[in-house]
């Protein structure tokens, strides 16, 4: 005659599910587009800008909608700034091209187009992968690079603290 | 082993008196294959008889002396010359002398203390053998039998559940839930994870068995992780107030109890890993011990003891009597 029993497997008790929070939207929502290149100025002053615009509900953006104008270089101080003063491993940036920016080029170097949008979609992805990170997020610099209109230079590092 | 033809050479063969009722169970070998072997308890007898066949017959065979030993010992990888023994029992068999024709000894080593189980791992085994010895000035003639050891547990008086709430601020918040806190190795843990906030995109969920073996002390600790199993439970991005069940199955897992402080020499712990992933493949996660046990098998048990009186009344009193005794025995 065997003992054996049956182990319990029943399922732990649980609140049932609020049929807003099943229904309602998420709280996750944050998606940043990088899109419309406009390369400004002439012969060797040129240099393209690119739209980076963001929508989100998370609480710790100020804004929920913002819209700016930022070029590469914009993108290797952002890069820079969290590299020393975060914790994350940061992604990298599609490349700095030196190559094309060397004269005596067939084509149009840093401004063809091919390469432009390449640089895109690389600065899209990156912009997205740092945006979401909660660690990056709590860094004022990433917030001044979405929100702000231009980028001051010369700001104090340091962490934000969340607006209610 | 030896270079002289003309000499004499035996071979030794150990031989269990309950070899044929004995159960035997697989264990792995230090390099990764499985063996039979027989299982012995804690407080078990172990007796039997050592076989020495002389190998060419009408020569005699010169000796210093015939043992049998019972050790149980722990073997550190990286500092195998040093065996520490924590059981060493010995038998004499035969004292110096000489055979002139194959002999067999009987040898018992009654109600041996095996504090341990056998374990064989990654930096350390632990195991128990017997070993018959031919004494001789040269070279010595030996034999080893390793058997394996199971330590037994009985359904811990305390096992709380374990539930906590765990997060980062203001990103991701959740509480999860495990039915106990020690498990039988064939047991099933029954859980559930209950989103409270939810502000990261999670891809899937899974939860991870990682056995993490220690050796060494003081500086020289040395931990090694593996991960035994990994099971998802979640697939898609959940949101606040949801509830994800958990049931995992012990018994497909290759698992040994928890192991602390083994004589002072290692440890074996085992930790459930709960891993959320995002969109990005950031992990998130939580690692919590749970403490695992051996359970004896059912077998060993007969009928209750109400059951065995019933059967007097309609059995012969011999077979009868026989189970009650029995049921008296197993209830010590």
């Amino acid at each position: 005659m065997s003992e054996s029993t049956v182990a319990d497997t029943r399922r732990l008790n649980s609140k049932p599910q609020d049929l807003t929070d099943a229904y309602g939207p998420p709280s996750n929502f944050l998606e940043i587009d990088v899109y419309d290149p406009q390369t400004i100025g002439v012969g060797r002053n040129r240099f393209t800008t690119y739209e980076v615009r963001m929508r989100t509900n998370l609480p710790i953006f100020k804004l929920k909608e913002s819209c700016v104008r930022r070029r590469y270089s914009d993108f290797e101080w952002l890069k820079n700034e969290l590299e020393r003063d975060s914790k994350i491993v940061v992604p990298p940036l599609p490349g700095k091209a030196l190559k094309r920016q060397l004269p005596f080029r067939g084509d149009e170097g840093i401004f063809e187009e091919s390469f432009i949008e390449e640089r895109r979609v690389g600065l899209e992805q990156f912009i997205n992968r740092i945006a979401g990170h909660p660690l990056a997020q709590n860094e004022r610099c990433l917030h001044m690079f979405l929100q702000e209109e231009s980028i001051d230079r010369n700001y104090i590092p340091g962490k934000m603290l969340l607006q209610d | 082993m030896s270079f002289f033809s003309f000499g004499q050479s035996a071979e030794i063969d150990i031989v269990l008196n309950d070899g044929e009722t004995r159960k035997k169970v697989e264990h792995k070998t230090e390099d990764g294959k499985k063996e039979k072997y027989f299982l012995f308890y804690d407080g078990e007898t172990v007796s039997g008889k050592v076989n020495i066949t002389l190998k060419n017959p009408g020569k005699r065979l010169e000796h210093q002396g015939i043992k049998i030993e019972f050790i149980g010992q722990i073997e550190l990888y990286y500092d195998r010359g040093n065996h520490h023994e924590f059981v060493s029992l010995v038998k004499d068999l035969a004292r110096p002398g000489e055979m002139t024709q194959s002999q067999t000894f009987d040898f018992e080593f009654t109600h041996v203390e095996k504090p341990y189980e056998s374990y064989t791992g990654q930096n350390v085994k632990l195991r128990y053998f017997l070993r018959a010895t031919v004494s001789r000035r040269l070279n010595d003639i030996s034999k080893e039998m390793d058997i394996v050891v199971h330590t037994l547990s009985t359904y811990p008086e305390l096992n709380s559940s374990i539930k906590m709430e765990v997060g980062i601020e203001d990103c991701l918040h959740i509480e999860f839930e495990y039915n106990k806190s020690k498990y039988h190795l064939k047991d099933v843990i029954v859980g559930k994870i209950y989103f409270l906030l939810v502000r990261i995109k999670i891809k899937h969920m899974e939860i991870d068995i990682i056995k993490r073996e220690t050796t060494g002390t003081g500086p020289n600790v040395y931990h090694e992780n593996d991960t035994i199993a990994k099971y998802e439970i979640m697939d898609g991005a959940p949101v606040r107030g949801e509830s994800i069940p958990i049931r995992l199955f012990l018994a497909g897992y290759e698992m040994t109890p928890t192991m602390r402080d083994i004589n002072k020499k290692f440890s074996v712990r085992y930790y459930l890993n709960l891993v959320l992933i995002d969109e990005e493949e950031r992990r998130y996660f939580k690692q919590q011990e749970i403490t695992l046990w051996r359970k004896g098998d059912v077998v060993r048990k007969s009928m209750s003891h109400q059951a065995a009186i019933a059967s007097l009344r309609f059995e012969g009193s011999a077979g009868a009597e026989k189970a009650l005794a029995q049921t008296r025995e197993d209830s010590h």
